[in-house]
């Protein structure tokens, strides 16, 4: 039992490092801070939080798309992929040495994850040999930025709910319909999107995928503003949008089996979710008083504190048990499901007690407050989101009981009947 | 990384494991917990014994296998699945390590090898009185190479052969007053009579010394020293042995949620179930996580050992208190009753969790040494 690298992915390491430290600024360890609503792996929109404005987020971009290329350059850009595609054709624990090594540095990924990380995977899987020769190597180095339309008003948990038209027209398709909680719709030059071509059919049976040029007239997104005031998701809304049949991946109808591809790849693509654990608490509550001195002589503050410790590294060696496995080619257990569920609600307790223990200043909440510069603030808004994007607490509890422990599906009246006939509530 | 135990290790549990299945079954688990009489299962203990599982992590020298501490892990966690009703946690996580880490090589030479083959029994005792044991609450002195006071309780006192005691040699007790000694049960001066537990299967009793005499072990006044590293010590092992009965306990809930039908269904469908079940699952796996890397701190020597086995100690009593609890839940009105098995869980967990100190001291214990960690 140890902690170390095998000789071989300790070259591999070796080799990320010195990349890293010619191409990138390395974050000082003091400002380890937890990185909030921007730069998180759920919303890829990844601006710094201290950028504001459209210029300053054009900027990012900008900055974000060089380094893409020196990654694609170095062959890093997409670890996984195989090198025909422009990928390193490495193996997942070099893809989790990447991610450890690129952590420590000031580098925005997050414009190009969802991209590299699932739609191209998608493409490679389904697509027609001239669309990946088009379009793959673009996505690589970040030239050309990608966007998944899956969930819908009526669709989230219940994806495959879907109600955006698909209706042929010759050649063409014409959606109509509006996606939801579309990360950087507002930036993306192409999109992966789902839609019911059959409504008559059953519910998983009449769906069909498609690309789409986000330029192509009918598409119109708009920022949703999130209850931290920030905007990293979008609503896009389809008006007679017509694309042509070519731009179809998959056969008519197996839209579901084309989107399982996408969402398999998933777990893999989203990365470290965001801190402001144990750490932060532990450090601010030297500084804090309550009612008999400082918060961290508290017994009950210690208590507390101790729940979270066990959480936060319970998750740390769970996360090093997953990698052995990875390291010995083994499939990584389930237990990797678990993460996003503790860490959400572990985030949400710690800022809403921090809160708490801060007293009356902890109702400030203004650019740049001095009192702990709105760390748990910041953190009590963001955790209220990350308990539901990317798998609400529910629908992971159902994945661990259903996929893990291996007890029954829930009894479903959606399974039987065509779509057009299921209850929605609606109409 | 390799954050695992190695194939050698993974045999060990796959024999311990059938063995235990084979040898411990819930039969002679109940036949300790009804009779009042017995206070192990003494057949078991021998076998157990003649399989060197007493020896595990006993150097060669003093007559043990002298594997490592991750061996003795591996164990610790199919006694705790198997519930199995020995003293094997008081003699070899904790009388077997004061010797191997405090011990004279003659005091090592004279007790190990008998704790190693299983012919001795020894056990620890502390506590004296309600709450955490501390210096104004020990009142056993020892004078002039004599113990006289009262303990209570000692957990396997009745089964013990040796007891190492913790006394004071100073009137005025303090931190650097209690010290170690090591006592022969059979010394005229020592009485013991049996306490009922909430967990018949570790059973305790009250232990009074008069006039006994004893041997010190490890230097004077380094008592609380030597506590804190042994139970740091134990703490991991018993964290496995915790992990290995919750897991029980989840794996019980499951099936009686897929054998018991209710409204139509199986009760395993219904999302309050799944649901709990799932925590219950998270819980766990969060604390093998931590007991493993505890295993890994103790089987190194690692400065971390007190983070790490308090991590362990406290992730993974409250995972086991947490499964066995909702284990009875799941099974609704046969839960609570004797006929099922899971008041055996229900009672070892809550056991387990208070016979090195309760969770709220290990809480504590584990922040304190974080705040030593942060000011080196």
């Amino acid at each position: 039992m140890d902690f170390n690298d095998t000789p071989q992915e300790a070259e591999f390491r070796k080799k990320v490092r010195s990349f890293l430290e010619a191409n990138a600024e390395k974050r000082s360890t003091l400002a380890a801070k937890p990185k909030g609503d921007s730069g998180s792996s759920i919303s890829s929109a990844g601006a710094p939080e201290t950028v504001k404005g459209e210029d300053a987020a054009k900027l990012a971009l900008q900055n974000a798309k060089e380094w893409q290329r020196k990654k694609a350059d170095a062959g890093f850009a997409a670890i996984l992929w195989p090198k025909e595609f422009g990928g390193y054709g490495g193996s997942p624990i070099e893809q989790v040495i990447y991610a450890q090594e690129e952590h420590d540095y000031f580098v925005h990924s997050g414009y190009f994850e969802i991209g590299i990380g699932m739609l191209g995977p998608t493409m490679m899987a389904w697509g027609k040999d001239e669309d990946k020769k088009r379009f793959l190597p673009k996505m690589i180095t970040g030239e050309e930025i990608w966007c998944q339309l899956f969930s819908e008003p009526s669709a989230g948990s219940d994806l495959a709910g879907i109600r955006m038209k698909a209706e042929k027209d010759g050649d063409e398709w014409v959606l109509n319909g509006q996606k939801v909680w579309t990360s950087g719709a507002h930036f993306a030059d192409y999109g992966m999107i789902v839609a019911r071509s059959d409504p008559t059919a059953l519910k998983h049976k009449g769906l069909t995928y498609f690309y789409v040029d986000m330029k192509t007239p009918g598409i119109e997104a708009k920022p949703i503003k999130q209850i931290s005031g920030s905007a990293n998701f979008n609503e896009v809304f389809f008006n007679d949008v017509r694309i042509p049949d070519s731009q179809r991946i998959g056969a008519e109808g197996d839209g579901w089996k084309v989107s399982l591809t996408t969402l398999m790849n998933e777990r893999l693509a989203v990365g470290d979710p965001p801190g402001l654990d144990f750490d932060q608490i532990f450090e601010a509550s030297k500084e804090i008083e309550v009612e008999d001195g400082l918060a961290v002589k508290n017994s009950e503050v210690r208590q507390k504190m101790a729940d979270w410790y066990i959480q936060s590294r319970g998750l740390q060696y769970t996360k090093y048990r997953s990698m052995t496995a990875l390291s010995k080619g083994q499939t990584p257990g389930p237990e990797l499901s678990i993460s996003k569920l503790v860490t959400a609600s572990k985030m949400q307790d710690v800022s809403s007690y921090a809160l708490d223990l801060m007293d009356m200043s902890g109702m400030v909440h203004q650019d740049k407050n001095p009192i702990l510069k709105n760390l748990f603030q910041n953190g009590y808004f963001f955790s209220a989101a990350m308990r539901i994007a990317g798998g609400t607490d529910e629908v992971l509890r159902n994945i661990i009981a259903e996929r893990v422990l291996g007890l029954p599906q829930d009894e479903r009246s959606d399974k039987k009947l065509p779509f057009n006939e299921l209850p929605s509530g609606k109409n | 990384m390799n954050f695992d135990f190695s194939d050698d290790q993974k045999l060990l549990r796959d024999q311990a494991r059938k063995f235990l299945q084979d040898k411990c079954d819930r039969k002679s688990v109940r036949s300790i917990l009804e009779d009042h009489k017995q206070n192990y299962d003494v057949d078991l203990w021998s076998q157990i014994s003649e399989l060197g599982w007493t020896g595990t992590a006993i150097p060669e020298e003093y007559g043990g296998l002298g594997l490592g501490m991750l061996e003795l892990c591996v164990i610790a966690e199919e006694l705790g699945r198997a519930l199995a009703p020995t003293p094997f946690s008081s003699s070899i996580y904790i009388f077997a390590e004061f010797l191997k880490s405090y011990g004279t090589d003659e005091q090592k030479k004279k007790y190990l090898p008998l704790i190693a083959s299983g012919e001795k029994i020894g056990t620890f005792a502390l506590s004296e009185t309600n709450g955490k044991p501390k210096p104004n609450n020990i009142k056993t002195q020892h004078n002039s190479g004599k113990l006289n006071g009262s303990k209570n309780p000692v957990s396997d006192g009745e089964s013990a052969d040796y007891i190492i005691v913790a006394a004071n040699s100073d009137s005025n007790s303090n931190y650097n007053s209690l010290s170690l000694f090591i006592v022969d049960k059979s010394d005229p001066g020592v009485n013991v009579s049996n306490l009922d537990t909430i967990d018949p299967t570790r059973p305790a009793c009250t232990l009074d010394l008069e006039n006994v005499a004893c041997e010190r072990l490890g230097d004077e006044g380094s008592g609380w020293e030597m506590i804190d590293n042994i139970f740091n010590r134990a703490a991991v092992l018993f964290s496995f042995e915790q992990v290995g009965g919750a897991q029980v306990s989840l794996d019980e809930a499951k099936k009686y949620s897929l054998e018991r039908f209710a409204f139509g269904k199986q009760i395993g469908a219904f999302q309050a179930l799944k649901h709990k079940m799932a925590d219950m699952y998270v819980k766990i796996e969060l604390a093998r996580s931590n007991a493993y890397y505890g295993a890994w701190a103790l089987s190194t020597d690692s400065n971390e050992l007190p983070i790490a086995a308090a991590g362990a100690r406290v992730s993974a009593s409250e995972a086991y208190n947490f499964a066995s609890q909702e284990n009875i839940q799941i099974h609704g009105g046969v839960g609570f009753t004797w006929e099922y098995d899971c008041h055996l869980f229900y009672r070892r967990s809550k056991l387990l969790s208070l016979n090195i100190g309760s969770i709220r001291q290990w809480k504590e214990n584990l922040i304190s040494n974080l705040e030593k960690r942060n000011i080196v």
